[in-house]
């Protein structure tokens, strides 16, 4: 079984985030992850070839950096990679979809491919559909638990609620997956050191006939949150702050 | 003035209440967009009504000229995508829920148009939207150029405002070619509360501090109160307090209700990630420098084994 698993070079959740002119960000400042909805994927793929046999290749399109986050992926499994280099961190969903098949494409079919359900620096969580929709295949997104069966893949999905949608699609197929999957293993020494030494092919995404620049999005701000500067503390005894709280609830901010 | 397109999700036969600040941005600055609600489920005439009274004009009961449009997200798609072909809507929106999430990008994709997700805000007239980006640390504004505009709004981020017009229905039957198969056999009633956490207008959240899975009932009576949904942090997640299916945050759901209390949360980068752009936050804390207080609206230095008993006797 070959699985390819897309994986997105992000900044970590937890870091800051210094804002550049006018729609950019200072990324050598901030540590950079794999995409952890990319890590339930990128997990399940190892699993199933650990039982089944076959092979996991991940598959990035991002800026040179994420060579190291390809090393991370890999020491987690995967026994190769194939990186797409841009020069940006923020490409069109429509062109990542685009330079990710060319990538696979090159390297020949696979019989499963993974993603996240999104990705946590741009949360556009639509690539793998364009994926999908490039290559001719069926895709199922948010699956968070997974049975594959011969030539079909059997999915659920959360809808809210607490209740769930069962889902079914014939393989190859594209797969976004989410928490709840799996828990992804933390690697070790000896496999962080093997990762080191395992292959990753690199190509400029120019040389696969895309034009980073041509996307039919474009972001035109980025901006900060405006952080609350602090909450009113509410006083007096607990009947008293309550009755303080339902009455600005209701006065002031008319919400309920 | 551009006519606008909404799909519309029903729950139960009845419209879900966050479609309405969705109709209400649909409606556009000058507010004299002509909007289409567009409805694959659901009893077109008997939903009228509602619709109306948010500015729609004409009701669109979409059906798919052969086979299961309930079983398929792909005819879904494929369906809605023919609606705005034949009505010659300039941009269609939707709610940024885990069926808008899933049918904007099924279309987008097919269509090969941008799509722009879960914005908090939207332009109809520039084709541009705002949204989240670096869990909630950012916003975007995203601008896109093509003919048909697509985006999905976050639940509750729009405020709902009427604008009552007459507005009649109409019957559309689409033709939608073989899709790649991926077909939906089965709804699972779960684990989870009875009111959605991403389309619900007030969460009460339980984090570590509430101990047990038993006492989480407290906060469903308080919950109960207000309309909420309870939801719960991921230490309380992990613990075994409450099903995965509750947790809010980076990891979790995103939500942006109206009103969030944080109940013994201790406010995480991760969990804000999750409920930031709820518009009032409330904390409730028994340690005063908790990181909570310094990101949110009000709080309530307190336990919340009295402050909640308090709160839902104060409601009744
Ligand atoms: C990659 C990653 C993803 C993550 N994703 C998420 C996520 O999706 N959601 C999430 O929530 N977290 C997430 N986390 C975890 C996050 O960092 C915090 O650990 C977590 O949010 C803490 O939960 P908590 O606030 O309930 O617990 P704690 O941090 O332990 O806080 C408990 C708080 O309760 C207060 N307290 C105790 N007793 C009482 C009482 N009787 N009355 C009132 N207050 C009381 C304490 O003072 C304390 O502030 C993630 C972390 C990582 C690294």
């Amino acid at each position: 079984m070959k699985i390819f698993v897309c994986i997105k070079h992000v900044p970590d959740t937890a870091a800051n985030i210094k804002l550049v002119g006018d729609n950019g960000f200072e990324d050598s400042e901030c540590k950079f992850i794999v995409n952890p909805y990319d890590e339930y994927g990128l997990e399940e793929a190892v699993s199933l070839v650990e039982k089944e046999g076959g092979e996991v290749v991940v598959v990035t399109v991002g800026k040179g950096a994420a060579t190291a986050t390809l090393r991370s992926a890999m020491a987690m499994g995967a026994a190769r990679a194939i990186h797409v280099q841009t020069q940006g961190q923020f490409l069109d969903s429509t062109l990542t979809a685009k330079a990710l098949k060319a990538a696979m494409d090159q390297d020949g079919a696979a019989d499963l491919i993974f993603t996240g359900k999104g990705s946590v620096d741009t949360e556009g969580a639509q690539t793998q559909y364009r994926l999908a929709a490039a290559m001719g295949l069926p895709v199922v997104n948010e699956v968070s638990r997974l049975t594959i069966d011969g030539q079909k893949a059997t999915m659920e999905k959360e809808i809210g609620g607490g209740e769930r949608e069962v889902l079914e699609m014939p393989l190859p197929g594209i797969i976004g997956a989410t928490k709840g999957l799996n828990e992804p293993r933390y690697p070790k020494f000896p496999d962080i050191m093997k990762a080191k030494k395992k292959k990753i092919q690199e190509m400029a995404i120019g040389d696969l006939g895309i034009d980073e620049n041509a996307g039919a999005s474009q972001l035109v701000k980025l901006e900060a949150v405006p952080e609350r500067s602090g909450a009113k503390m509410l006083e007096g005894s607990v009947q008293e702050q309550v009755a303080q709280l339902i009455k600005v609830l209701r006065e002031d901010e008319k919400i309920i | 003035m551009t006519r606008t397109g909404v799909l519309i999700e029903t729950g139960e036969g009845k419209i879900k209440e966050t479609n309405f600040g969705v109709l209400t941005a649909a409606r556009g600055k000058g507010g004299d967009n002509e909007v289409y609600a567009l409805l694959i489920d659901g009893d077109a005439e008997a939903l009228k009504a509602e619709l109306c009274k948010f500015g729609v004009q004409k009701v669109i009961a979409v059906s798919l000229a052969s086979g299961d449009l309930a079983a398929s997200p792909e005819a879904q798609a494929g369906a809605i995508a023919a609606a705005a072909k034949e009505y010659d809507l300039k941009a269609v929106m939707g709610l940024a829920s885990t069926i808008g999430r899933d049918l904007f990008a099924r279309m987008a994709a097919s269509l090969d148009l941008p799509l722009i997700s879960d914005c908090i805000s939207v332009d109809i007239d520039e084709k541009s939207g705002v949204k989240s980006h670096f869990s909630g640390k950012t916003f975007a504004t995203v601008k896109v150029d093509a003919d048909l505009m697509l985006c999905t709004v976050r639940p509750n981020a729009i405020e709902a405002v009427e604008a009552p017009v007459d507005g009649e229905v109409l019957s559309f039957s689409a033709t939608v070619a073989d899709g790649a198969g991926v077909k939906i056999i089965e709804r699972k009633k779960g684990d989870g509360g009875k009111i959605d956490l991403t389309e619900a207008p007030v969460i009460l959240t339980g984090g570590r501090a509430i101990k047990s899975a038993e006492n989480f009932t407290m906060l469903e009576e308080c919950a109960a109160l207000l309309g909420a949904a309870v939801g719960a942090s991921r230490a309380a997640v992990d613990a075994g307090y409450a099903p995965h299916a509750m947790q809010v945050g980076q990891t979790g759901k995103t939500v942006g209700p109206k009103l969030y209390l944080a109940c013994g949360v201790s406010g995480a980068v991760q969990h804000f990630a999750g409920m930031k752009t709820s518009k009032v936050i409330v904390g409730i804390n028994t340690d005063k420098d908790a990181p909570i207080f310094a990101k949110s609206d009000y709080g309530i230095i307190g336990d919340i084994f009295e402050v909640i008993p308090a709160l839902t006797e104060a409601l009744k």
